[in-house]
């Protein structure tokens, strides 16, 4: 009988062979020169091996347009495609970029901003102040719609402008000459450089945009001016970056090559790290798969960085029962955040007791939390819990724990947190609370029309200061506090915080403002400020998480 | 065919019916040379393929353990040890435990349940929708299976990923919305097989007949002819279960399963892949008895229809 | 033959319509926007952002105007992802998924084919059950396991091929292992079956009582007369496998089109959406066309009715 199936068999094997020769032609249109890996570097005469270094971002970059960028990702590639006039450093302060000198006025609202001359577009032509103002007035224009134009409402007439009541000349940003630029601010803000750092503040070339909304979507018509140059995009798959030779300070940057893959599985990126395809994991540029990270740090293969970002849950303030202020106590001061850090979250977070995060800077040149400790907000204390608990029931008049779901977006990390948080809470204070996940955009919707009783958020910092936690968190005003608290004596801190008379007075009403907000009322529950996990290969040096936990690679070299 | 090789004469059809007459002969001593009803043979026939025997005591197996190990081990599937995480198999937690410190055959059983509960209400419902919609489709035949036709196609022919996800979207993500979104295109597929059944038999003489004696149409439909079709649809519907819990297993890999701390081998299979260099246990379990699961079903749906299909018989 | 083809094109373009509706109105009726994001926009941004989008006017205006663009073959521009447009997108991201697919496919056919002849022909042996088991397991292995046990071990353990991408032939093996197990199972079990029951057939045992070998039975009767199923199931087959598999794109990193299909939804990429709706729908509406076609070519029995094959 098997004597008869020779014949098809090798029928088959010679189609299969046939088959796998023509998808061999078929892909080989598309058979790029992958990353050449480490070869080169050892030819011990030459010292100036080309130097490469591969990373993935687990989405395609929504736009590499300034205005129009919202995500992280975008951020990581734009920062080497493009100049603004100030880059943050290392420590997360602002240094000059395209600015040479930038002066502020005495009451702080006017800023005079000379730029360096040798600074060229990838076109040739040279980087002026016009660019910046267009760029600006292009982001305010609502013609342009851009998601981020806000970041632009400190200066003079931005949002008037933006909401179509303005005109553009109202707007405070003039280039009073090609190399100097003057900006009006509605009122003082010390921390300005630092925005200009901003992707929202990059420059744009006038001739390439103009009329051309989808002049950032493909390699060849995008127009930058930064260390580095867009030489591929493949949709979905990577981008290649290469070493711009015009750049005026080309000498500080020693990566010629940075090919940038997009890959979503987490396991998928690691498993390019350990087979040396990629040379950097972390950073919202791929994330080491959370039941590897504590191995990864126990071996000593992992970095542990903080992150200017804060985990915490939304009570709804206005709901029996969190409108009771010890219930929320007591919610807050049953889990024992250590333990969830040690066994749960597992990147050697830091507990939050307050809510803005330990990286974020404060004044004098030291830390805000330094300044302002949160360790002494409150103390986690399940017995103390269990009898404001009962207290705050009492208030209510409740006698049994009225049904509660605790609202989370899906994704396997929020899960098992609030698997364990509503654990705590079942064991400490005998509740039950049941759990919901929503998809992400169902999910925000429900959180911004105050339908949850408890919900999870995230907040991370967009510029090195501490009011990105506390205006936009706890003030009642704010757009983003889904809890709806509201204390009058919050927001009075806050509101005199914007015209205090010195930035130190500033910073020292918003921690009283937090400490009000936490200690006395728990507005919100605070669990952890995130850090970021992060692998780097051997011999490379300067590439790093910055103050916001994102990657800054520009400046990195490989030994 | 296995023996056409032993001789290329022309008497090769005889030991085919040697064997045949064979295995009545051992039926009838065992039966009592009582005449065996169509349902009886078909059940022989089924418990002579050891293949589809252990696909059924698999299965008997799965569904005995997933109702009794729940009730009877001291563990839950909701209470964290966060002092015991990740734990490999040991004489506490047999299967170990996972991130959270939860006992994973626990939650391999419960996920048990919710799997087949899935499954087996999911073959439910496209079995219903399916006969009547195909029962009457294939009966009428003409416009009315036109159009009926049509429209199932049509509904067929929307992506389904899409519905499902959709659907995921607009409704809570549970059980219910799992099941619906599941049944929603599921139940098609059934239909056509139904009709094509109906419209073989319907011009079969006792369909004919009881047609003549004035029976309505539901009553040929029910009484006379899906009972004659019972075969393709059993073997479908077999072959349903599986499938269905393939679905939930895809859906939660896409986190749109059910919602925690309920776990179903699809939300266990999701979370221990991504462990399954470090932690396999946690990928190990689920992921065994959902296959075996699978296995089983396909093999005795196969089984079955083997059984069902006279011509099949040797 | 005509009337049947024009009948069945006349249908697939209402169908469409229906389709395209449908999906408007169904994706308008779920909560969230494309343009919400975690930090609350600003209310001035918020009405210049849907004004620039459109999403300002009501639905049936909205519905107008897309149709009134997609008559003209335009599918618009993603939301999310800015200024890349809809068509390219797809166009983009269908190679892959075309490529893997298609090879998917073809292995699927060729193994399950094999297996399912080896079990027919054995019919009841040891062999049948072996050639079944084998397939049967491939089936029970659900490609959430497979894909990353594969990827795991034959390409990051014992590095035989790359963890991700398409760029070499070589990387085609794994993802099309993934892909092609469920398909290799149907069809080997599709195939012996009607195998079976064809080798049962008078014809061949007249055949066999020619005298004429296993083999060239099975080669010149049986298969042919096999294959009607297989090639009903292809057509269904090919519609789903070459528009992409989100599980194994996202595990190889394989930039293909069935990850937008998840992604478009959770993003709201309203156009993007549609996009993948209508280009899926098509393929898959032209594809059973085929399948049709070829089934009326293969069985003259069906010439006449021109009906489905539903067995």
């Amino acid at each position: 009988m098997k004597g008869n199936f020779k014949k098809p068999v090798q029928f088959m094997l010679v189609l299969v062979i046939a088959f796998s020769m023509l998808l061999a032609a078929c892909s080989s249109d598309n058979n790029k020169p992958t990353p050449s890996n480490n070869g080169g570097t050892n030819n011990g005469g030459e010292t100036k091996a080309p130097q490469e270094f591969r990373f993935t971002i687990g989405s395609e970059p929504p736009s590499l347009d300034p205005a129009l960028m919202t995500d992280a990702q975008s951020g990581i590639v734009a920062s080497g495609l493009y100049e603004g006039l100030t880059r943050l450093n290392t420590k997360g302060e602002p240094e000059n970029a395209i600015a040479k000198e930038i002066k502020a006025s005495e009451d702080g609202k006017t800023y005079t901003i000379t730029l360096r001359e040798d600074a060229k577009w990838s076109n040739g032509d040279p980087v002026t102040a016009h660019d910046f103002e267009y760029a600006w007035k292009r982001s305010l224009n609502p013609e342009t719609g851009s998601e981020y134009a806000y970041m632009l409402f400190y200066i003079e007439n931005a949002e008037k402008f933006n909401s179509g009541e303005g005109t553009a000349d109202e707007v405070g940003v003039k280039a009073t000459g090609d190399y100097t630029l003057e900006v009006q601010l509605n009122s003082p803000a010390p921390y300005f450089p630092s925005l200009l750092a901003h992707y929202t503040y990059l420059p744009v070339h006038e001739g390439t945009v103009d009329g051309k909304p989808e002049w950032a979507a493909e390699a060849n018509t995008i127009v930058s001016n930064g260390p580095f140059v867009l030489k591929q995009w493949v949709h979905a798959d990577k981008l290649l970056l290469e070493k711009n030779p015009d750049y005026y300070n080309k000498d500080a940057i020693n990566f010629d090559k940075v090919t940038i893959s997009i890959v979503e599985d987490e396991s998928t990126v690691f498993q390019l790290f350990e087979t040396n395809k990629i040379d950097w994991i972390g950073a919202q540029a791929g994330s080491v798969p959370p039941d590897l990270t504590k191995k990864m740090i126990d071996e000593g293969r992992a970095e542990v960085t903080s992150v200017a970002s804060v985990y915490y849950y939304l009570f709804n303030n206005n709901k029996v029962p969190f409108n009771n202020a010890k219930v929320r106590k007591a919610f807050s001061m049953s889990i024992d955040r250590q333990s969830l850090i040690d066994n749960v979250a597992q990147a050697n977070q830091q507990p939050a007791y307050g809510l803005v995060p330990p990286s974020i800077a404060g004044p004098d040149g030291k830390m805000f939390r330094e300044v302002y400790p949160d360790t002494g907000y409150f103390q986690e204390n399940a017995d103390e819990a269990k009898k404001l608990f009962e207290e705050g029931m009492a208030e209510l008049g409740l006698t049994a724990f009225p049904e509660v779901t605790l609202l989370y977006n899906t994704s396997e990390g929020h899960k098992k947190l609030a698997e364990a948080v509503v654990d705590m809470w079942r064991k400490s204070l005998g509740v039950e609370v049941k759990l919901a996940n929503q998809e992400w955009g169902t999910f925000l919707e429900s959180r911004k029309a105050g339908q949850f009783d408890i919900a999870r958020s995230g907040w991370g910092a967009d510029i090195n200061h501490p009011i990105n936690f506390t205006f936009d968190l706890i003030h009642p005003k704010s757009g983003n506090n889904d809890g709806k608290y509201n204390n009058p004596k919050v927001e009075k801190l806050l509101d005199d915080s914007l015209v205090a008379s010195s930035s130190e007075e500033s910073m020292k009403m918003m921690a009283e403002a937090e400490k009000v907000a936490v200690s006395e009322d728990m507005g919100v529950l605070p669990t952890f400020y995130y850090t970021t996990v992060t692998m780097l290969k051997d011999g490379f040096e300067g590439v790093i998480s910055d103050y916001s936990g994102h990657l800054d690679w520009v400046h990195g070299s490989k030994k | 065919m296995s023996n056409t090789n032993q001789s290329n004469t022309s008497d090769k059809l005889r030991p085919e019916q040697f064997e045949k007459l064979k295995r009545d002969n051992v039926i009838k001593d065992g039966a009592g040379r009582k005449s065996l009803t169509a349902w009886q043979d078909i059940r022989l026939r089924l418990m002579s393929n050891k293949l589809a025997m252990t696909g059924f005591w698999i299965i008997v197996f799965i569904a005995v353990a997933a109702i009794f190990i729940p009730l009877l081990s001291p563990h839950d599937h909701f209470t964290n040890n966060l002092t015991n995480t990740n734990q490999p198999p040991n004489a506490t937690h047999w299967f170990g435990t996972d991130d959270l410190g939860r006992d994973v055959m626990e939650r391999t059983w419960k996920g048990a349940q919710i799997s087949l509960f899935v499954g087996l209400v999911a073959a439910l419902i496209d079995l219903i929708l399916g006969i009547i919609y195909g029962g009457i489709m294939g009966y009428y035949g003409g416009k009315v299976d036109e159009v009926m036709n049509r429209f199932a196609e049509i509904l067929y022919s929307i992506p389904y990923l899409l519905v499902v996800i959709l659907l995921l979207v607009v409704m809570e993500p549970s059980l219910t919305t799992i099941i619906i979104a599941m049944s929603i295109t599921g139940w098609i597929n059934m239909a056509w097989i139904v009709r094509g059944q109906i419209m073989q038999l319907k011009n079969q003489e006792y369909a004919l007949a009881s047609k003549s004696l004035g029976a309505g149409a539901m009553r040929i439909i029910f009484r006379h002819l899906i009972p004659n079709a019972m075969g393709p649809i059993l073997v479908t519907l077999t072959l349903t279960v599986p499938n269905a819990i393939f679905t939930e297993a895809f859906l939660s890999f896409l986190g749109l399963g059910v919602q925690s701390p309920v776990a179903s081998w699809g939300t266990m299979i999701d979370d221990g892949v991504k462990a399954m260099s470090i932690f396999p246990w946690r990928l190990l379990f689920p992921a065994l008895f959902l296959s075996l699961t699978i296995f089983a079903f396909n093999v005795f749906g196969d089984g079955l229809r083997d059984a069902f299909d006279p011509k099949l018989k040797k | 033959m005509l009337r049947f083809i024009l009948g069945k094109f006349v249908f697939m373009v209402f169908s469409l319509f229906l389709l395209v509706t449908a999906t408007f109105l169904l994706m308008n009726a779920i909560p969230g926007s494309p343009l919400q994001s975690e930090k609350a926009p600003n209310e001035t941004v918020q009405k210049n952002l849907e004004a620039y989008y459109g999403l300002d006017k009501p639905l049936y205006v909205q519905y107008g105007k897309y149709m009134a663009n997609l008559l003209q073959g335009d599918l618009g521009i993603s939301m999310k992802k800015k200024f890349q447009s809809v068509d390219k997108m797809i166009a983009n991201s269908f190679g892959p998924s075309l490529r893997l697919g298609l090879s998917a496919i073809v292995t699927s056919v060729i193994v399950g084919c094999i297996l399912g002849m080896i079990a027919a022909m054995h019919h009841r042996k040891i062999l049948d059950n072996v050639a079944m088991i084998i397939a049967v397991i491939g089936m029970a292995i659900p490609s959430i396991v497979l894909a990353p046990l594969l990827q795991y071990y034959f390409a990051f353990k014992w590095g035989f091929f790359e963890v991700a991408g398409l760029n070499a032939p070589l990387d085609y093996v794994l993802p099309t292992i993934a892909l092609a197990s469920g398909p290799i199972a149907f069809i080997a079990r599709l195939l012996r079956s009607t195998m079976i029951e064809v080798l049962n057939a008078d014809f061949i045992k007249t055949a066999k009582s020619k005298g004429l070998s296993g083999y060239v039975i099975v080669a010149r009767h049986a298969l042919r007369n096999s294959m009607l199923p297989v090639v009903t199931y292809l057509g269904y087959l090919t519609a789903g496998i070459i528009t992409g598999s989100v599980v194994i794109e996202k595990i190889f990193a394989i930039p293909g089109i069935g990850k937008y299909f998840v992604q478009s939804i959770i993003d709201r990429d309203y156009p993007l959406i549609m996009g993948i709706t209508i280009f899926y729908a098509v393929i898959l509406m032209v594809t059973r066309f085929l399948a049709d076609i070829a089934y009326v070519l293969i069985d003259p029995r069906m010439r006449a009715s021109g009906g489905k094959g539903a067995k």
